[in-house]
């Protein structure tokens, strides 16, 4: 579990990141905070593994506040996955997903072997190890990236617009990708995205934030979507634009679904 | 040709201790701009007042610094150290900006992503931001190399031994032969260390080539 209590992070030019922000990340369940840009999700992210120090308040992992744990050894313990997968770009992929293992000094046959499992997990093929990541696509990266992260075996794993960059088809397959690994690993995830519809699928407890990351609302996906709490949180959704306010219509081949504006958004099936 | 022929240990030794300046003064330039060029890209204060020291150094005269370098130093005028101290200086004027520029070269997200993953400031700048200054830091040396290599023939004119000997004592004697080679054998050396440079660089950084 992280908790977040009262933290308050502002610069010394006077801008304020973060105001009186409490949150609880469940554990063993995925977090989304989702906001415009600059609403300071990202800062909040830092503080879990002390890339940001809060100006007041503070974070805590289970009974422990991040404060009292040193920053190198701390993040050795937390996986983070950023946009564009921030792989270093001189080592070979079985290398940088082996990099936190060996900077806790796991041999390097067994950091190899365990990373060789990882890319199995996130769907790269063997092949690809000896590569440097500049020869491998966005998506590749990217999986590169949540196998780094999930390398030392953390309990938290921190995901700051992984999948950003990547074009919506391999979106959409990472996103599906990260929900089966999710179900097999159970990590407590906190994600951190600017895309609603990303939230919405990939969330367990979803964080509607505005400016100084004030929290407009916190629910589940079924409760934001059911019940906005407020018109900010609407707009957010794309409720009342017609995005998200589906229908049916019947046509000769099925029941389509369909948005506000009489678009597409989908089809009618059994489930299961 | 004859001339060459019948001289070659001559240029032999003259190449060898041409090396033996020129090697040091280029392994000091590069060992010792590293630090400077971190520090100049540490702090807003230091980045003008380094590279601009370091820029300086380029304009002074060579020859007077040859001669005032021994009273300073307390070596003798002829003695090899003096040499090298110069030609490091001159190698500093160039490498210090160039080090500072390949350690601003590396990327924020790379930096930011080695800090999460654990890596301590150190760690960090020997595992990450070293290699990946490395193709600006070899852009760099090559040009220190060669600027060495044909700066270390100024010492000659003080009967420092080396290839720059070739065209005082040829020029001296009116042995064009003797001139040439000393010329040739100067360009010949600077090329050779320069792709002995390149290909150190592509053994090193296998994942440049691999990029393009």
């Amino acid at each position: 579990m992280i908790r977040f209590q009262d933290v308050c992070k502002s610069y010394p030019d006077g801008t304020e990141a973060v105001r009186d922000f409490t949150l609880e990340a469940p554990t063993g369940k995925t977090t989304v905070l989702v906001g415009s840009s600059g609403c300071g999700k990202t800062t909040l992210l830092r503080m879990v593994n002390r890339m940001v120090d809060p100006t007041s308040g503070a974070v805590w992992i289970d009974d422990e506040n991040v404060a009292d744990v040193p920053p190198v050894p701390l993040r050795r313990r937390i996986g983070y996955v950023m946009q564009n997968a921030g792989l270093l770009p001189h080592r070979k992929v079985i290398d940088n997903i082996a990099t936190v293992p060996l900077l806790n000094g796991v041999p390097k046959a067994q950091a190899h072997a365990r990373a060789a499992e990882l890319m199995e997990l996130v769907g790269l093929e063997a092949r690809q190890a000896n590569r440097y990541p500049d020869q491998l696509s966005g998506g590749q990266q990217q999986r590169v990236g949540v196998a780094r992260g999930l390398a030392a075996d953390p309990n938290i794993l921190l995901m700051d617009e992984p999948f950003g960059a990547v074009d919506p088809l391999v979106r959409a397959d990472l996103q599906a990708e990260l929900l089966r690994i999710q179900r097999e690993l159970e990590k407590t995830i906190v994600f951190v995205t600017h895309d609603i519809a990303e939230a919405l699928a990939l969330g367990d407890q979803i964080v509607i934030l505005a400016k100084g990351a004030r929290i407009a609302q916190a629910g589940t996906p079924q409760q934001v979507v059911a019940e906005p709490a407020d018109d900010f949180v609407a707009d957010f959704l794309g409720l009342g634009r017609g995005t998200l306010d589906l229908h049916l219509r019947e046509t000769p081949t099925g029941t389509l679904v369909v948005d506000g504006h009489g678009r597409p958004a989908g089809r009618l099936v059994e489930p299961g | 040709m004859t001339w060459v022929l019948n001289n070659l240990e001559l240029i032999g030794s003259r190449t060898l201790s041409h090396l033996l300046l020129a090697i040091p003064a280029i392994v000091a330039s590069f060992v010792l701009a590293l630090p400077l060029g971190w520090v100049a890209n540490r702090y807003r204060w230091s980045r003008a007042t380094l590279l601009t020291a370091a820029g300086l150094l380029y304009a002074i005269p060579s020859l007077p610094l040859f001669v005032v370098l021994p009273s300073v130093l307390g070596f003798g005028v002829r003695d090899r150290i003096n040499v090298i101290v110069a030609l490091t200086l001159y190698g500093l004027a160039l490498m210090v900006r160039s080090a500072a520029d390949a350690l601003a070269s590396v990327g924020m997200p790379v930096v930011l992503s080695s800090t999460a993953l654990g890596y301590s400031a150190a760690g960090r700048f020997f595992a990450v931001e070293l290699p990946l200054a490395g193709p600006v830091l070899l852009a760099g040396l090559r040009v220190v190399s060669v600027s060495t290599i044909s700066l270390v023939t100024v010492s000659s004119l003080l009967g420092v031994d080396n290839l720059g000997l070739l065209f005082v004592d040829g020029f001296q004697r009116g042995i064009i032969a003797e001139v040439l080679t000393g010329i040739m054998a100067t360009v010949a050396l600077a090329l050779i260390v320069d792709g002995l440079l390149v290909l150190a660089g592509r053994a090193l950084m296998p994942w440049t080539k691999a990029r393009r």
